[in-house]
């Protein structure tokens, strides 16, 4: 054990904090003093006491079957009970059921008291272990983004599960579980700490949270709990009422019907019935077997990250939430959105449907779906109002009919440099469309025919440029062209270009990148100007000042 | 053969000649060990066509080893003002323009033969793993030179922020 825990949770004194964040609902606000403090007292039994639940179910339920049937007076010589009992192992082996639970239980009970969590102004971090202790801290000031999940037994409990993800990977500071009220608050309270300022924040905090004791909080425990369940993913009182997008049911069903994995699921069937009429066996069902549940599951991965979809602008940035049961939703403050692909799988084309993709300096790696599509599926509406509440500076009518031209067929009179006829031996229905251009501050790539797609790396969050040829461009006076971002789903490059056009485009880009990063201000997105750290340690407020936390 | 993928106005600063014998070598190395190890099978059987293998790969190699020195040549990188640009590879080409700012770090790193030379390898990492910004054939001295100058602009086009 490293350090004791100052305070009991229950018990914390307020000592004055409220007077530097009025507005901050009380839960949240003690959570975040800088005091140690404990999780959600159900934690043990969501992180893993359901099984224990389970065993000790199974049991209780032997034992019935056993008492019952000695009052009954039935036997059964393969109950294990009686068997034990025949054998004289009855005494022995409740001893043994009883010390493992204890221990299981103190096990658990001494897990969650070592689990702790505290959050300053600079940074939060984890304790927890017992034999093996592990201690994680995560610099505010460098959040990528926060996300609360609530598993749908978590929700049963009122629990939620907070992720503070910073960039790299599997880099996440989890605090699992905390109420699901005080995680909302909390998340609110550690964007606004790492936003820079307060002031601004206190004053409008202190609207909405009035707004929603209005509205009347529900008294009864179990009241709360059911209010909690059914109420929408984003909170009034959290977010604007309105998500930009609503994904229909008809929409998401016609998705996934178009979807290409379906049209090689319709293939297989068909193969599979001709297989087995012609051959009589149906063996081969069970030779597909694997590929049909891979099958279900990508569907069904896809199927909860669309329900419930909601996409929201919020001051501390983006918020994006899904889940009919468990519930996900994810705030992504200013400039953490690194490259944007808007693409379109060919069947979609029917509908004019799109999916919009991002890279984000954060990956998650412990098995959860890749939070890496921001829009699972939309009409062209859609993808301009995402686009717009992801990257405003796109908003004016210029950007707005280059993106249109971007996302349309191949039109060979905009003002994308596209590639010359010549490349049509490498691109042979999409040399017309292949090109790029700079839309406002972003690099706009557009590639494809048959399968479109819209590259957009805003030039603040781009890396580094790179432009390269083979033997064969070479000889074809062409050139490939790649922009370098955090790694994700999205490679931003296009191929088969002039040489000429690609050795200016990439003096332009090179040189907007560095205008554009050093105007960049996002990684202190909520400050309007005036830098006033209330710190008194001068040593922190330089390196706060001087970090370009956004500049990943 | 035509011209080859470049920028027009940037006075390329090339790697030190020395830097020849260390790809050389290396290459020298590789190429006996793999002609060797391939022409195995052929001694073995005594089938006389798997000596094709051995043979191909020799002739690739000699060829590689004998367009070192252009190959060498044709790295070049330069400070600008607001970026490093690098410049590197003969048959493919790659230029890369990294604006200070992105730095994350800078590793400097000496192979055995680059010590045998003198010589130091830069590396400038940025948070984008395919920015690939590898600066071979440095003296000792001009690397760890350049790694400060590095760090130096970095620090102040972070504090012009």
């Amino acid at each position: 054990m490293s350090e004791p825990v100052e305070h009991e949770p229950e018990h914390e004194p307020e000592r004055g904090q409220s007077s530097l964040t009025p507005a901050v609902p009380e839960d949240a606000h003690r959570l975040a003093d800088g005091q140690w403090h404990r999780l959600h007292p159900a934690t043990p039994l969501l992180r893993g006491g359901i099984a224990l639940i389970a065993v000790i179910g199974v049991i209780i339920v032997n034992a019935r079957d056993f008492i019952v049937e000695r009052l009954v007076g039935a036997e059964n010589g393969y109950d294990p009970i009686e068997l034990l009992l025949r054998m004289g192992w009855l005494i022995p082996a409740v001893l043994i059921a009883l010390l493992i639970l204890i221990l299981s239980v103190v096990g658990f009970y001494l897990s969650w008291r070592m689990h702790t969590f505290r959050i300053t102004e600079e940074l939060v971090e984890v304790r927890s272990g017992i034999l093996f202790r592990t201690n994680r801290r995560g610099r505010l000031d460098r959040i990528q983004g926060i996300n609360i999940s609530r598993p749908i037994f978590a929700r049963l409990f009122g629990a939620a599960k907070l992720e503070v993800n910073v960039a790299g990977q599997d880099a996440n500071v989890e605090l699992a579980y905390l109420g699901s009220s005080g995680a909302d608050g909390l998340r609110r309270t550690i964007l606004q700490l790492a936003s820079g300022t307060r002031n601004v924040e206190a004053a409008a905090g202190a609207s909405t949270s009035a707004i929603s004791r209005e509205a009347g909080e529900p008294t009864g425990l179990f009241e709360k709990r059911v209010n909690e369940l059914f109420a929408p993913e984003l909170g009034p009182n959290v977010a604007p009422p309105e998500s930009i997008v609503r994904i229909r049911i008809p929409r998401l069903i016609g998705s996934m019907l178009l979807s290409e994995a379906m049209v090689i699921a319709v293939l297989v069937t068909i193969g599979l019935i001709v297989m087995i009429t012609v051959t009589g066996e149906f063996a081969w069902l069970f030779a597909f077997l694997p590929g049909v549940l891979g099958l279900a599951g990508y569907l069904v991965s896809r199927l909860t990250k669309s329900l419930q979809y909601s996409i929201a602008s919020t001051p501390d940035g983006i918020r994006v939430g899904y889940g009919l049961l468990s519930t996900t939703n994810e705030t992504l403050p200013p400039g953490r959105i690194h490259a944007v692909e808007v693409s379109q799988p060919l069947l979609w084309r029917l509908a004019g449907w799109w999916e919009i993709k991002i890279n984000t300096a954060s990956q998650a790696s412990n098995g959860q779906v890749a939070k890496t599509t921001l829009l699972p599926v939309g009409d062209l509406a859609d993808v301009h109002r995402v686009l717009q509440l992801i990257m405003p500076s796109l908003a004016d009518d210029n950007s707005r009919e280059l993106l249109e031209c971007g996302l349309a067929a191949g039109a060979h009179d905009d003002a994308y440099i596209t590639s010359p006829q010549r490349a049509a031996i490498l691109r042979w229905f999409s040399w017309r469309r292949n090109g790029f251009v700079l839309i406002s501050d972003a690099v706009a790539l557009r590639k494809g025919a048959i399968w479109r797609s819209l590259v957009l790396v805003p030039q603040a969050r781009m890396q580094s440029v790179s432009m390269s040829e083979g033997p064969i461009l070479r000889r074809m006076r062409l050139a490939e062209l790649r922009v370098h971002t955090v790694a994700g789903p999205i490679a931003a490059t296009i191929g088969a270009m002039d040489r000429g056009d690609t050795i200016r485009f990439f003096n332009e880009v090179s040189h907007a990148a560095v205008l554009s990063a050093t105007a960049d201000t996002s990684h202190r997105w909520r400050s309007g100007g005036d830098q006033s750290y209330p710190s008194g340690d001068s040593k922190d407020v330089d390196l706060r000042r001087d970090d370009n936390w956004g500049d990943l | 053969m035509t011209e080859r993928l470049d920028l027009p106005d940037v006075e390329w600063r090339g790697v030190s000649r020395k830097y020849t014998i260390v790809e050389a070598v290396g290459y020298l190395i590789i190429g006996i060990v793999l002609t060797i190890g391939t022409s195995i099978p052929s001694f073995v059987s005594g089938i006389q066509w798997l000596a094709a293998i051995p043979i191909s790969l020799g002739i690739i190699f000699v060829i590689n080893i004998a367009l070192t020195p252009r190959r060498v040549r044709a790295i070049g990188y330069m400070l600008r003002e607001d970026d490093l640009v690098f410049r590197r590879g003969l048959m493919f080409r790659r230029v890369v323009a990294v604006p200070y700012g992105r730095m994350q770090l800078v590793d400097i790193n000496r192979g055995p033969l680059d010590r045998a030379v003198g010589l130091s390898e830069l590396k400038f990492v940025t948070a984008a793993a395919s920015t690939g910004v590898v600066i071979p054939g440095l003296s000792e001295q001009d690397a760890e030179e350049l790694r400060d100058t590095l760090v130096a602009l970095a620090e102040s086009r972070r504090a012009g922020l």
